[in-house]
């Protein structure tokens, strides 16, 4: 299962060192990243494969749980860009 | 491959304008629990539900966590009770309605809809017998919705009904009394009823649907408001334009959705409605869209002409993102659930006779509306049939959940809370039609042709 990862926060060192090490860690491969600073704030796209980790979408969401107070990290299927945006 | 503007066009969408799956419907037929003892059809029924709906909550919520949008309602339709009722030759259907709610509590849905008769021809005995009992039953419930089929084009309007449900309205009314009349918003009086409407409070399953089916309404007037916000010099065709584009977005996630919910529930999948259901949040409102499009209030001169672009667009750009397009289709616009709809009305500039003349553009009818707890009987069985001829004449669903409040009067307000919401109390037209309605009989259905 493929899903796009979104990272929206306060900018501070060491964000997507954190994502990939716990993307890591759970055995998800990271398939293409865009990533810039929007009005002061760090924003950032992932492309990421579950096809070889034991976790689905929702338990990896659980694990970005309490990653950052101030940073804002949502998982979603692939599914749903391609079908709204995609014929 | 999909890129960075799209997934925070998405995003924006879910997060700040309010895109959501306004409902998965399971529709739940209960033909095969009818019996000539009602006790044995009421266990029949709550057993098909609970098993049936058993995990539609959860595996929804399932749905919502892996696709990252909110699944606002989990609800269930089932076959109009009054056909199952027939069967068990009760004078009154109350205990379905308690076996219905008993079904819909264990599930954990947050409506169930088709404690509901058909009578737009004729009425039967367990038709009257369910319909006496609506009052009964929706003061003693929580969960259940009811609604009578009371018109139709290719029947004409059954006015014995319509003087029957004006009695009944007031009688909902009376025995909520002590809940600001709440029955009545549980309650919905068609022409031309669907049989796969996923929304409440008039959803029930049709007598052609399957076993198991489910329906998906989809939402988001402020995904349209916002699209509509960046083009403030277009000519109007450009804005349909941008509708039917934002409406193939909205739907396609809603097919997505829908075709999800029927592979992980063994359901059939029936059908998207493609609506511009409002709630009473700020940024959620249809009549804010209108008011995008250039009116100052909506209730103004332009509104209709406005509605129906709007709801022809959504419509036309809807219809090529599902496979199965059904329900009521259209923009909604019920009063007390839409905050630019509330201040229209508070403002004396949204009134009921131009509401009627929006429901003839738009889906579905006189929604939520709050009157006077004085409006006699007669006069709400004149609004019904009013509103059912549009319905008749147009070939198109028309609707009334119309609340006249006890103890209230013109310049209160009244809350319902939730996604009900609160409206002020409109005035009513006071002529009589006493003599119209008491009349009685059957209204022929129309011509279908010399269409002026």
């Amino acid at each position: 299962m493929k899903a796009f990862l979104t990272v929206i926060g306060r900018d501070r060192v060491g964000i997507i060192a954190d994502v990939s090490n716990k993307l890591a860690k759970n055995n998800v491969n990271i398939l293409d990243i865009t990533q810039t600073i929007l009005h002061d704030y760090f924003t950032m796209v992932m492309f990421i494969s579950l096809e070889n980790s034991d976790m689905d979408i929702a338990s990896l969401q659980a694990e970005f749980a309490d990653f950052d107070k101030n940073i804002e990290i949502r998982i979603q299927s692939e599914e749903i860009f391609n079908s709204m945006h995609r014929l | 491959m999909i890129n960075f503007n799209e997934v925070n066009e998405t995003i924006q969408m879910i997060d700040n304008q309010h895109l959501d799956v306004r409902t998965v419907t399971m529709g739940i037929s209960l033909y095969d629990c009818a019996d000539s003892s009602a006790e044995k059809a009421c266990t029949r029924i709550y057993d098909k539900i609970c098993k049936r709906a058993e995990h539609l909550v959860s595996k929804c919520e399932n749905i919502e966590k892996s696709y990252g949008i909110p699944i606002v309602n989990k609800r269930i339709s089932v076959t109009p009770i009054a056909h199952i009722a027939s069967a068990s030759r009760v004078n009154d259907a109350t205990c379905f309605a308690v076996a219905l709610e008993k079904a819909a509590q264990e599930v954990g849905v947050n409506f169930l809809g088709g404690f509901s008769a058909l009578v737009h021809k004729g009425i039967t005995p367990g038709d009257a017998a369910l319909i006496r009992s609506i009052p009964e039953a929706l003061a003693t419930t929580e969960h259940i919705c009811s609604s009578v089929n009371i018109g139709s084009t290719k029947a004409g309007i059954n006015m014995d009904a319509v003087k029957e449900m004006g009695l009944i309205v007031r009688q909902c009314a009376e025995k909520t009394a002590d809940r600001e009349s709440i029955g009545c918003a549980k309650l919905v009086v068609f022409c031309n009823a669907v049989e796969d409407n996923p929304f409440m409070a008039g959803a029930f399953l049709g007598c052609g649907e399957g076993d198991c089916v489910i329906n998906v309404g989809v939402s988001g007037p402020g995904v349209v408001k916002c699209a509509l916000e960046k083009m403030p010099d277009a000519s109007l065709g450009e804005l349909a334009e941008e509708i039917k584009k934002t409406a193939f977005k909205i739907t396609r996630m809603g097919q997505l959705v829908a075709t999800q919910a029927a592979k992980v529930l063994d359901a059939q999948f029936g059908i998207v409605d493609l609506s511009l259901a409002p709630t009473p949040t700020m940024g959620d409102s249809v009549a804010h869209i209108l008011e995008e499009m250039g009116l100052s209030t909506c209730g103004g001169p332009g509104t209709t002409a406005a509605l129906a672009m709007l709801n022809d667009a959504v419509k036309k750009g809807g219809v090529m993102a599902s496979s199965y397009v059904g329900g009521l289709s259209g923009a909604f616009i019920p009063v007390s659930e839409d905050i630019g709809m509330i201040n229209a009305a508070e403002a004396g500039i949204l009134t009921l006779e131009k509401l009627e003349a929006m429901t003839c553009v738009c889906s579905v009818g006189l929604d939520m509306i709050a009157v006077p707890g004085s409006t006699s009987a007669e006069t709400i069985s004149g609004i019904i049939a009013d509103e059912a001829a549009i319905g008749m004449v147009n070939s198109k669903t028309t609707a009334v959940r119309i609340i006249p409040v006890i103890g209230k009067n013109v310049g209160d307000r009244v809350c319902f809370g939730g996604l009900l919401g609160e409206a002020p109390i409109m005035p009513v037209n006071s002529a009589s039609c006493e003599k119209f309605i008491s009349r009685a009989g059957r209204i022929p259905a129309p011509l279908q042709s010399l269409k002026n």
